[in-house]
């Protein structure tokens, strides 16, 4: 779901950074308000997950691999505005040293795992959830829904961006000058996958993470 | 144990076990992500290059491009060791630039006084 340099035409990438800098404006002006020195260290902790548990391919036998992110737990522990910055800050450190996410698409790979990932998740979390105590089943069921919704929508804007390329940017002649595969290509390709693996891990692993909180810090959820 | 310990001990499991991520996709014959190949896939997939794409696509150069470490020694032993070591390098760069943006965020004054109230 990294979407590498070159995949996105300049209208395309350019948008997408367009888009997701309000939103880590935004992030930065509620954490400068809200937040305090001693969460220092469980954001660092949070944005360490979500660039470790990225590394984490999870295969389809004989076809691609994908992986879990993070977004929703990481929201659900150290709240929404922090766990976008945290994911953000792991795609960042993963384009510019690993070149896993092109530096021209960190815009658009912040905003569908980071900005649309967090916000789901959370947002399907709190529904569930709702004034439910710390120790109950409809906090780890929330946080599971949410982050397999989560990884799905992310899923889906990666293939919508992928797939609008060729309509986009193309040479008179229509050949593309980008990402070459069309949305009736690359959505089912990506959305697919998600749907019937990758979101499912992401929810167990979220689920797992909440349900030890329950047990062992649930101050943590708090 | 303190909670801010045991989180970094489970990190650096995660960090320790990381090479599952690559070693039980070969074994299963997966390859990479959908849409994320290199230049010289996208001409076996496409028979060529778009020209945009081949513009843009090495223009950066990542000094640990795929999470592998320079000069490691090929094999599962030296390929999961530089995955590991690579993941370490990026967990601190991560877990650092994340810590200094949180310290640069909270404003002394303030947490003080909301910490008295």
């Amino acid at each position: 779901m990294h979407i590498p340099d070159g995949y996105l035409g300049p209208a395309t990438y350019g948008t997408m950074y367009a888009v997701t800098l309000p939103f880590w404006a935004a992030a930065s002006w509620k954490l400068n308000r809200t937040l305090k020195a001693k969460q220092a260290p469980f954001l660092a902790i949070g944005a360490a997950f979500s660039f470790v548990i990225m590394m984490f391919n999870i295969p389809i036998i004989g076809g691609t691999t994908g992986h879990a992110t993070g977004a929703t737990l990481i929201a659900v522990l150290i709240g929404p505005w922090a766990a976008l910055i945290a994911v953000s800050v792991a795609l960042i450190i993963q384009a510019i040293l690993f070149g896993d996410g092109g530096i021209t698409a960190i815009g658009a790979n912040c905003f569908n795992m980071a900005v649309a990932g967090v916000f789901a998740g959370y947002g399907v979390y709190r529904v569930v959830a709702g004034a439910a105590g710390v120790q109950s089943a409809r906090r780890w069921l929330g946080a599971a829904v949410g982050a397999y919704v989560s990884l799905n929508l992310s899923a889906l804007l990666t293939a919508v961006q992928l797939g609008i390329q060729p309509l986009l940017e193309h040479t008179p002649d229509g050949q593309p000058l980008y990402s070459p595969f069309p949305l009736s290509i690359a959505v089912p390709a990506v959305a697919l996958e998600h749907l019937f693996l990758f979101g499912f891990v992401e929810a167990a692993v979220t689920a797992l993470v909440i349900r030890y909180f329950q047990k062992n810090d649930p101050e943590m959820l708090g | 144990m303190s909670t801010v310990r045991r989180l970094w001990i489970a990190i650096g499991i995660l960090a320790l076990l990381s090479p599952l991520g690559v070693i039980v996709p070969k074994w299963l014959g997966a390859g990479g992500a959908w849409g994320e190949w290199g230049t010289d896939e996208i001409r076996t997939i496409m028979g060529y290059v778009p020209a945009g794409m081949k513009r843009l696509a090495d223009r950066w150069k990542a000094p640990l491009p795929d999470y592998a470490l320079p000069g490691q020694s090929s094999g599962l032993l030296g390929e999961s060791l530089g995955y590991v070591l690579a993941g370490v390098i990026g967990i601190a760069f991560t877990a650092g630039a994340m810590y200094i943006l949180t310290k640069l965020l909270t404003r002394k004054d303030r947490t003080d006084r909301s910490d008295r109230t």
